[in-house]
């Protein structure tokens, strides 16, 4: 059913034509985009649960050391022993373009690139155990900066596929039928009126004649 | 310069003191809340929330929010206690989202 706001005029006409080839122009390029971004995202949320079961795995490994730590020394001595960092990351954040998303790239340094460097503390009064949870932890926290990346990455796209998609079936579904339906009515609407003027002038020429000659026909 | 924080339970957050994060240990959901808001009020302080997954029930209003953000990037991590689920759901919220249905 054409909506009834339209006028079966050939200027609307071309109006409408010239929205279809746009709709499906459009819907074409959308589909691809949506395509695209399909595959660009489940790559990365394959990457997203690897990288997600690594670092709860390593997080684990790291909290246990550290429990057995926090076992061996009195809670003070632990407080105290970490309470002043040595590390301190800079990190930098530019945004790339992926698909029209875009997506934070984080770049980080740490301040000493040695990973045996990282303990503020002696080693005197400390237990070793704390040793290795700290660089457990140092381990798997280059892992988690990267999870940041590809978790943040995937929510913006899952984001965008779903804007693109909604685009994608108004046009399909909505845009291109409306559109069609409109040309449609417009063109049986005009033809109707070319047949009934016609009919009109041959009754108009008929009269004239019969009024001219007295002829019938 | 941007800054990483680590939001959760003071067993948890104290390891990330070493590593140079600024740590935010609380205690109760309430206080939890309070630290989120005021870590993600300035905009773009803190690049990266790392949040205790325990706290995620009680955040995840707050979270949701900066879903559709480029900042900050609020990534759930396991506990003390160990992996709880939650992480490993938030990715099958974003492919539900993306796909229409759970394809995982």
């Amino acid at each position: 059913m054409p909506s009834t706001a339209i006028t079966p005029t050939r200027m609307v006409l071309n109006q409408q034509k010239a929205r279809l080839r746009t709709a499906s122009r459009g819907h074409k390029l959308l589909k691809d985009k949506r395509d695209e971004l399909m595959r660009q995202f489940m790559d990365v949320v394959r990457k997203n649960r690897e990288l997600r079961s690594r670092v709860e795995e390593g997080l684990t490994e790291a909290f246990s050391a550290l429990t057995v730590a926090s076992a061996v020394m009195s809670p003070e001595m632990l407080e105290q022993a970490i309470l002043y960092p040595r590390q301190t990351v800079r990190l930098d954040m530019n945004l790339k373009n992926v698909m029209s998303v875009n997506v934070p790239v984080f770049e980080f340094e740490t301040k000493t690139a040695d990973t045996g460097d990282i303990f503020p503390y002696g080693f005197a009064q400390t237990s070793g155990e704390l040793d290795d949870a700290l660089s457990a932890l140092s381990r798997v926290f280059e892992d988690m900066l990267e999870l940041a990346q590809v978790e943040k990455q995937m929510q913006l796209m899952a984001e965008e596929i779903e804007k693109t998609r909604r685009r994608v079936n108004a046009l399909e579904y909505v845009m291109i039928p409306q559109c069609e339906e409109n040309i449609k009515y417009i063109t049986m609407k005009l033809e109707e009126n070319d047949r009934s003027s016609k009919v009109r002038m041959m009754k108009v020429k008929d009269m004239v004649l019969e009024k001219a000659h007295n002829y019938s026909v | 310069m941007l800054k990483i924080a680590v939001l959760g339970g003071r067993a948890t957050v104290m390891g990330f003191k070493a590593l140079g994060l600024d740590v935010y240990p609380v205690e109760t959901d309430e206080k939890a809340r309070e630290t989120f808001k005021r870590l993600t009020r300035n905009d773009d302080e803190y690049a990266i929330i790392y949040v205790e997954e325990s706290y995620y029930k009680c955040l995840s209003q707050e979270i949701d929010k900066f879903k559709d953000r480029p900042t900050p990037a609020v990534i759930l991590i396991p506990g003390r206690e160990g992996p709880l689920g939650f992480g490993q759901s938030a990715l099958k919220a974003a492919v539900e989202r993306a796909v229409g249905s759970d394809i995982l």
